[in-house]
C-alpha cells in the first residue's frame, strides 16, 4: 500500500502523467454518467430506435454550441406540446362538441430557416373525426392559411410535405422557407420575431377531444449534434466511452499477463515447451491480424466480446513474449532461483513468485501504453463495418459518418467528435504510460 | 552402508554432456558423515565440489550425461525417490544448502523475512504468521536483528545476507546443510563471525554440515572431517584430528604445504601444472602428472586403501 501510494506520489511529479490521469479520470467520470444516466437496455433501446424514437430530432445537423463559432445563428429546434402546457390551449364547449384553439406561440431570432415543421395530431372520438384548420401568423402581420382536414386518431401533417401549400405561398420556395421568409426579398432571408401558430379543432361529439404537438426540426441540436436516422450523437459518444475503456483495459490486461505468465512457463520448463511455444509465436507473428478479425467478424460474430477474446488469444503469442523470454532467460539463471529450487519451491511457486515480478516493472508501463492501441483497434473494426452490431461505440460513429458521406456533405462534427475522444484517449494513457515507464526503469528517467 | 551414519554417499557419480565430450565432474565419490558432525571438502577450483553438493540435492542442470550412484539419508534411499517426492521430503526437510555467492541467493524483490520463511511454508505447512516467527526464532540464531525481516536483500551487507541465507537453510530444522563456500566473498572478521554461528548452531542445534570451501585455514576451525577432491573424485578423507597434522595423499600434503603459516619463515609452495581437464581423462591416477611420488604403478588408477579408520586413493599406500 505505501508503495503504491509512493509510486502515485512520484508519478504525481511529472506534469504529462498529471495531464494524461486528469483526462483519464475524466473519461472515467464520463463513463460512469453515461452508465447512470442511460442505462445499458436504455441505452441500447436509443441506438436501435428508429424514427418513432428519435421524430423530434432533426436530421444530420450540428451541435448546438455551433452557434458560437458561426456568423449564422442556426435556428434551434424545439417541440411545443398542448398536452405538457408549453402551447396555449383554449376549449369552447358548444352544444354538440366543441372548438379548440391551440396557439403555438415562439421567438425566431435565427439566421436560417428550419429543416421541418410537423404536427402530430391526437384525437379522441367515437364516430366523427374532429376538423382541424391551421392558421400561420407572421411577426410582420400576416395570416396565412396553412391547411384544413379531419383527422383520425393520430395524425401526422408535415408542412414540407403540403404540395397546395407550397402552391399557396408562391411556388418559388420550399414551404419552410416560404413561411419564415420576408416575401419582398429577392432570396429567401428569414424574418425575425414572435410567430404564432394556430391549430383551430372542430370536434363533433360531446366528448371528443383533440391534442397536437409541434415538432420544429431545427438545424442544430442537442450537445453533439445528429446523424442520418435523427438520433442524438450524445449516446453513442458517451456509451463509446465505456466500452472503449473496458475493450482496451481488459485486452491490455489480458494480453500482457498472459503473454507473461506463458513467456514465464515456456522459459522456466523449457525444451519442447519452450520450443512449442517460440514456433507457435513465429508463426503467429507472420499471420496478418485484421484480416483474421475480419474474417471471424463477417463469417461467426461481431460481438464485442468473441472480438475482445480472439484479439487477446492472438496478441498473446506477438513480440513481447520474446522480449519477456529473453529477460526470464536470464533472471533464470539468478542464483536465487536456483536456491529457490534447492529449498524445495514447485514449478508454480517459482514461476509466479521468483520469476514473473521481475517483469512487473517492464510489464506495468508497457499495459498502459498498450490500451490506446486495442482502444483503436476497436474502433477500426468497426469503421470496417465489422463493429458489434448492437453496441453504440465511436467507431460505430465514425463508420455512419463514412458511409453517410459526412466529410463530403460538409458535416465535420460527426466524424470529429468520436475522433477527438479516440485521440484523447490516446493521448491520455500514452502520457501516464511514458511517465511510469521513468519511474519503473530510472534509467530512462531525465536529469 | 552404515546404518548409524547420518548421511552416506556410495559410487555418486556425476558427468555433465558438452560438445567436447562428458565432463567427470563427480566420480564415483564416496564418504558418510555422522550425526551432528561436519566434513569439510576441500580441492581446488574446478575440482567438482559444487558438482558433489548438487549431485547429493539433485539439483541437476540440463545436460546430465550420468548421474548414478547411492545416498542414503538416514537410512533412505533418497536417490530412488521421484523427483516429487525428492523435492517434498528431502530438500530442506533432511538437508538444506547455503548455495554458494549466498549473499545473491536472495529474491530481491522479497523481504528478507518473508524469504526466510519461504522453505518453512513449502515444506512444513503453516501459515505465513507461524513461518515469521520462525525465522524471527531463525534470525536469533544467526545473529541478525529482527528489524531486518522487513527489509529488501539489497538493503543488508554481504555478511548479513549470508547469515540470512544461514537462517533460511535453518528454518525448516534439517539434520544436514550443505555449506557451498559460505564466505568465500567476506572479509576476515565477517568470515570469523560466520564461522562462530555456525559452530553455534551444531552445538545448539545439533545439525551437521557439509562445508565446501577451498579455505583450508577458516574450515579447519569447524571441521570434524575432511575430505580432499581432487579432479572429481575424493582422494583423501580422514577426521580433522589426525589430518591436520599429518596428510597422507601426496596431494594432500602440497595442499596444506601451500597454506601460509604465521611466525615460520617458509614460501607458501605451489603444485607445479595444472589440474587435468575433467573431459577425457587418463587411466591413471588423475594426480600422477603432478605428483612428486610417482612411480609405475601410478599408471593405473589408485584403490581406496583403508587405514586406521582413514581412507586414502593413492598407490604409495597400498
Amino acid at each position: 500500500m505505501k508503495t503504491l501510494q509512493r509510486s502515485i506520489q512520484e508519478l504525481l511529479r511529472y506534469p504529462s502523467a498529471v495531464a494524461g490521469l486528469v483526462i483519464i479520470l475524466v473519461l472515467i467520470g464520463i463513463s460512469i454518467y453515461a452508465m447512470v444516466a442511460i442505462p445499458y437496455d436504455e441505452a441500447i433501446r436509443l441506438w436501435r430506435g428508429g424514427e418513432e424514437e428519435w421524430y423530434q430530432n432533426p436530421r444530420n445537423v450540428p451541435p448546438e454550441w455551433i452557434n458560437y463559432f458561426t456568423k449564422n445563428d442556426l435556428p434551434r429546434s424545439f417541440v411545443l406540446s398542448s398536452q405538457d402546457g408549453s402551447a396555449e390551449k383554449v376549449v369552447a364547449a358548444g352544444a354538440q362538441g366543441s372548438t379548440m384553439t391551440i396557439t403555438y406561440t415562439f421567438d425566431f431570432p435565427y439566421d436560417d430557416f428550419p429543416q421541418e415543421l410537423i404536427l402530430y395530431f391526437s384525437a379522441m372520438y367515437a364516430e366523427k373525426q374532429p376538423y382541424v384548420t391551421i392558421v400561420w401568423l407572421t411577426p410582420d402581420g400576416r395570416e396565412i392559411s396553412v391547411a384544413k382536414f379531419s383527422i383520425g386518431r393520430s395524425h401526422t401533417y408535415r408542412f414540407s410535405q403540403d404540395a397546395s401549400l407550397r402552391r399557396k405561398l408562391g411556388g418559388k420556395w420550399s414551404v419552410q422557407t416560404a413561411l419564415f421568409a420576408n416575401p419582398d426579398e429577392e432570396t429567401p432571408v428569414p424574418m425575425k420575431g414572435t410567430y404564432t401558430l394556430k391549430v383551430i379543432g372542430i370536434t363533433f361529439e360531446a366528448d371528443s377531444d383533440l391534442d397536437a404537438k409541434l415538432v420544429m426540426h431545427g438545424k442544430v441540436a442537442g450537445l453533439a449534434g445528429t446523424d442520418h436516422r435523427r438520433r442524438d450523437l450524445m449516446v453513442p459518444l458517451l456509451w463509446g466511452t465505456p466500452i472503449a475503456l473496458a475493450f482496451g483495459l481488459l485486452a491490455a490486461l489480458g494480453t500482457t499477463v498472459t503473454t507473461m505468465v506463458i513467456a514465464a512457463f515456456g522459459v522456466w520448463y523449457g525444451g519442447w515447451v519452450d520450443e512449442i511455444i517460440q514456433r507457435i509465436t513465429e508463426v503467429n507473428m507472420v499471420l496478418p491480424f485484421l484480416p483474421i478479425l475480419m474474417m471471424i467478424g463477417a463469417f461467426y460474430s461481431r460481438s464485442i466480446w468473441l472480438i475482445l477474446g480472439v484479439t487477446i488469444l492472438l496478441s498473446i503469442f506477438g513480440g513481447t513474449i520474446k522480449n519477456y523470454r529473453a529477460i526470464f532467460l536470464q533472471v533464470k539463471e539468478s542464483p536465487y532461483i536456483e536456491a529457490a529450487q534447492a529449498y524445495g519451491a514447485g514449478n508454480w511457486r517459482i514461476v509466479f513468485r521468483y520469476l514473473t515480478p521481475r517483469i512487473i516493472p517492464m510489464l506495468i508501463p508497457q499495459l498502459v501504453v498498450l490500451v490506446p492501441g486495442f482502444v483503436f483497434l476497436e474502433a477500426s473494426l468497426a469503421v470496417l463495418g465489422l463493429g458489434d452490431p448492437v453496441l453504440p461505440t465511436w467507431g460505430k460513429v465514425i463508420n455512419d459518418a463514412l458511409s453517410n458521406g459526412a466529410l463530403y456533405q460538409g458535416l465535420y462534427y460527426w466524424m470529429l467528435e468520436p475522433a477527438v475522444l479516440l485521440m484523447l484517449t490516446g493521448l491520455a494513457f500514452a502520457l501516464v504510460g511514458y511517465s511510469l515507464d521513468r519511474i519503473f526503469n530510472p534509467r530512462l528517467r531525465g536529469q | 552402508m552404515a546404518q548409524d551414519k547420518l548421511l552416506c554417499v556410495e559410487n555418486l557419480t556425476l558427468y555433465f554432456r558438452t560438445i567436447k565430450g562428458a565432463v567427470q565432474a563427480v566420480d564415483e565419490v564416496d564418504f558418510d558423515l555422522g550425526h551432528n558432525r561436519a566434513v569439510v571438502i576441500l580441492g581446488e577450483s574446478g575440482c567438482g565440489k559444487t558438482s558433489l553438493a548438487k549431485a547429493i540435492l539433485r539439483l541437476l542442470p540440463r545436460n546430465v550425461e550420468t548421474y548414478s550412484g547411492k545416498v542414503y539419508l538416514d537410512g533412505v534411499d533418497v536417490m530412488s525417490l521421484t523427483e516429487e517426492e525428492f523435492r517434498q521430503n528431502v530438500r530442506w526437510v533432511g538437508m538444506s544448502l547455503v548455495p554458494q555467492a549466498a549473499m545473491n541467493a536472495l529474491n530481491p524483490v522479497i523481504r528478507i523475512g518473508d524469504q526466510v520463511a519461504e522453505p518453512a511454508i513449502i515444506h512444513l505447512g503453516v501459515k505465513k504468521n507461524e513461518a515469521l516467527s520462525l525465522s524471527r526464532k531463525m534470525f536469533q540464531h544467526v545473529g541478525v536483528p529482527e528489524d531486518f525481516l522487513s527489509r529488501y536483500p539489497f538493503e543488508l551487507s554481504g555478511g548479513m545476507r549470508q547469515r540470512a541465507a544461514i537462517a533460511m537453510a535453518l528454518v525448516t530444522s534439517p539434520s544436514l546443510i550443505i555449506l557451498d563456500e559460505p564466505t568465500s566473498a567476506l572479509d576476515l572478521l565477517t568470515q570469523a563471525n560466520i564461522f562462530n554461528v555456525l559452530k553455534r548452531i551444531k552445538h545448539e542445534l545439533g545439525t551437521s554440515f557439509i562445508l565446501i570451501t577451498h579455505d583450508i585455514s577458516t574450515s579447519s576451525e569447524l571441521a570434524d572431517d575432511v575430505a580432499i577432491m581432487y579432479a572429481g573424485q575424493i582422494v583423501e578423507v580422514c577426521d580433522a584430528v589426525r589430518f591436520f597434522p599429518k596428510p597422507l595423499h601426496p596431494y594432500s600434503q602440497m595442499l596444506m604445504a601451500s597454506v601460509p603459516r604465521l611466525r615460520v619463515d617458509q614460501e607458501p609452495k605451489f603444485i607445479t601444472g595444472q589440474p587435468p581437464s575433467l573431459i577425457a581423462l587418463p587411466p591413471s591416477c588423475r594426480f600422477a602428472p603432478r605428483c612428486p611420488s610417482r612411480f609405475e604403478k601410478c599408471e593405473q588408477a589408485p584403490p581406496i586403501v583403508e587405514n586406521e579408520g582413514r581412507k586414502v586413493k593413492c598407490w604409495l599406500y597400498s
